[in-house]
C-alpha cells in the first residue's frame, strides 16, 4: 500500500494537480508516527510511511492546510473521512483546495498493547489481514493476532467506508455492525456510586495536557473556553480527585452531535483515560432520544443539538430512564 | 468543647428566563408567597441562554442545586429557545447522571409569568429535594470556592 501511495502522490505532484502531500512520517521510533507535509518526490521516497502504526487522523490538519496557496493531497482512512466531511458541514475547510485519496483500513496497532505483551525495541512492523509481525532490536520476529493489539476504536470499528474522496486507492469498505455502545451500557447499569467511583478513578489521572482537545478534529475553535484565564482553574493543580470533571464534561459536550467517534482523543491520552466512553454516552443518548445520527456521514442533516421537535422528551426523563437509581 | 449543630443551608442557583419565570418570581414576591431565601435567582434573557458551563461553574463554586426555569414550550419569547434548551439540558443531565452525580441536583421547570404560586411551589419542592440530598461534594472545585 505504501508504495502505491507514494507512486500516486508523485504522479499528482508531477502533474501539478497538487503542490504538497499530507501524510505520515516516522519519528524517532517506527511506532512514533507523526503527520507531515511533503513537497517533493525525494521527500516522499525518503520519509513517507503507511503501515499498521500510521493511526493519526489527518483531517484536522486540513483546516489550516486548505487555507494555504494551492491544492493539497490528503490520504484519508474511513475514520478520517467522516471527520473531514463533518468539517465541510461546519464550513471549517475549503473542499476545493483538497484532493482526497481514500485508503482502506484494516485497523491500527496500539503500541501500548504491544508493550503490555512484553514486546519492546520494535524496529519494523508488517501486517496481514489478521496478524502483525514485528522485528525487534533483539533479533526477534514476533507474530501476534491483530485483534489483540488494535486500538479500541478499531476493535469496535463503526465503518470501513470512506465517505468522501476524489479517488479510492484500493477497494472501499462498508459500514460495519459494531458493539461500540456496550461499554457505555455496562456503565449505565451500575449504581450511581459505582459510576462515580469509576469516573473519579479515571478522571483523577488527567494531567490537563489538553492533548485530547488539541488532536480532536471536532475541536477547531480559534479560542477555546479552557484557555480562559478568568476561569479560576488556569494553571492550578487539582485539589481533589474529581476537579477535572468540568473539563471533561464540557469537552465532550462541545463535540456532542459533532463527534464522529474517530477515537483520536482516547488514542493520544498519555494517561489512558477512556474518553470515548464520554463521547459515546452523548452519541448513544441522542440516538435513543432523537433518532439515529452519525456525525460526518453526510453534509445535509441537522445535528441533534441544533435541532428540536415539539414533542421532545423533558429533561426529567433522565431520572426515569433505565439504569440504576 | 462546644459542638455546633449547624443546620444544612443549601445554596440554590435558579436561572430564570426574563419573560416568564423571572416575572413569575416577581409575582410570587408581590403576592407574598414564601420560598426559601437560599434560592439565588440569576436572570437570563431566555432559557436557551443557559450554557451547560454556567451550571457546572455554579456547582464548582459551591451551589448544591441548580434549577433552570423558562417559558412553557411553545411560549418562548424567542419562539424556539426553550426547545433547544430542553434538548441541551436533557443531554447534560444524562451525562451528569452517567458520572454518578446524584439525580435531582439539577432540574428544569417551565413557569409562566402568571404562575407565581407555581414558582413558589417549584422552589420549595426543589429546595427540599436538595436538603435531602445534602451538600454537593461531587462537583465542587476547591480551587474556585471562595469560602
Ligand atoms: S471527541 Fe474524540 S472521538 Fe470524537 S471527534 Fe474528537 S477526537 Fe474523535
Ligand atoms: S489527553 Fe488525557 S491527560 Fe491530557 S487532558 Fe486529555 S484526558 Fe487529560
Ligand atoms: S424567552 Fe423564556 S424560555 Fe425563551
Amino acid at each position: 500500500m505504501q508504495d502505491k501511495m507514494i507512486a500516486r502522490a508523485k504522479e499528482l505532484l508531477r502533474d501539478g494537480a497538487v503542490n504538497r502531500v499530507l501524510g505520515w512520517k516516522t519519528g524517532e521510533f517506527v511506532y512514533d508516527i507523526t503527520p507531515a507535509v511533503f513537497t517533493s518526490a525525494e521527500e516522499l521516497d525518503r520519509d513517507f510511511v503507511f503501515d499498521a502504526f500510521t493511526a493519526a487522523n489527518l483531517s484536522k490538519y486540513l483546516v489550516k492546510e486548505s487555507k494555504k496557496e494551492g491544492k493539497v493531497l490528503a490520504f484519508l482512512k474511513p475514520c478520517d473521512s467522516y471527520s473531514f466531511q463533518q468539517l465541510i458541514k461546519e464550513h471549517r475547510v475549503d473542499r476545493e483546495n483538497v484532493y482526497i485519496v481514500g485508503i482502506p483500513c484494516e485497523g491500527k496497532v496500539d503500541i501500548e498493547a504491544l508493550k503490555a505483551r512484553g514486546i519492546s525495541g520494535i524496529t519494523a512492523i508488517e501486517e496481514t489481514a489478521d496478524a502483525v509481525t514485528v522485528k525487534t532490536v533483539y533479533d526477534e520476529d514476533i507474530t501476534v493476532a491483530k485483534q489483540d493489539v488494535l486500538f479500541e476504536r478499531c476493535v469496535n470499528c463503526k465503518s470501513k467506508k470512506v465517505v468522501i474522496c476524489d479517488e479510492m486507492l484500493g477497494e472501499n469498505g462498508e459500514i460495519v455492525d459494531s458493539d461500540r455502545f456496550d461499554a457505555v451500557a455496562k456503565l449505565e447499569a451500575m449504581t450511581p456510586d459505582e459510576r462515580f467511583a469509576f469516573w473519579q478513578n479515571e478522571l483523577s489521572r488527567c494531567i490537563r495536557c489538553n492533548a485530547c482537545r488539541n488532536v480532536c478534529p471536532a475541536c477547531t475553535c480559534e479560542k477555546c473556553v479552557f484557555d480562559n484565564v478568568n476561569s479560576g482553574v488556569e494553571h492550578k493543580v487539582a485539589a481533589n480527585s474529581f476537579e477535572e470533571s468540568l473539563f471533561h464534561i464540557i469537552r465532550a459536550y462541545h463535540v456532542a452531535g459533532r463527534c464522529t467517534d474517530c477515537g483520536e482523543c482516547s488514542r493520544v491520552c498519555p494517561q489512558h483515560i477512556p474518553l470515548h466512553l464520554l463521547n459515546r454516552k452523548f452519541i448513544k443518548d441522542m440516538n435513543e432520544l432523537y433518532g439515529e445520527y452519525q456525525a460526518g456521514a453526510d453534509t445535509e442533516t441537522r445535528p441533534p443539538l441544533v435541532n428540536f421537535s415539539m414533542d421532545d422528551c423533558e429533561p426529567s426523563i433522565v431520572y426515569q430512564r433505565g439504569g440504576n437509581a | 468543647m462546644q459542638v455546633e449543630n449547624k443546620e444544612f443551608k443549601p445554596l440554590i442557583v435558579a436561572f430564570c428566563c426574563n419573560w416568564c419565570s423571572y416575572a413569575g418570581a416577581d409575582l410570587a414576591g408581590t403576592n407574598r408567597l414564601n420560598y426559601p431565601a437560599d434560592v439565588k435567582i440569576i436572570r437570563v434573557p431566555c432559557s436557551c441562554r443557559v450554557n451547560p458551563m454556567f451550571i457546572l461553574r455554579a456547582f464548582q463554586r459551591g451551589a448544591d442545586g441548580v434549577i433552570i426555569c423558562g417559558c412553557h414550550p411553545g411560549d418562548c419569547h424567542y419562539t424556539t429557545g426553550n426547545y433547544y434548551a430542553r434538548r441541551r439540558m436533557t443531554a447534560l443531565f444524562s451525562m451528569l447522571d452517567y458520572l454518578g452525580i446524584e439525580k435531582g441536583r439539577t432540574r428544569v421547570e417551565w413557569v409562566s409569568a402568571a404562575e407565581g404560586q407555581r414558582f413558589a411551589e417549584t422552589m420549595n419542592s426543589f429546595v427540599s429535594t436538595i436538603i435531602s440530598l445534602g451538600e454537593n461534594k461531587r462537583l465542587e472545585d476547591l480551587r474556585c470556592k471562595t469560602k
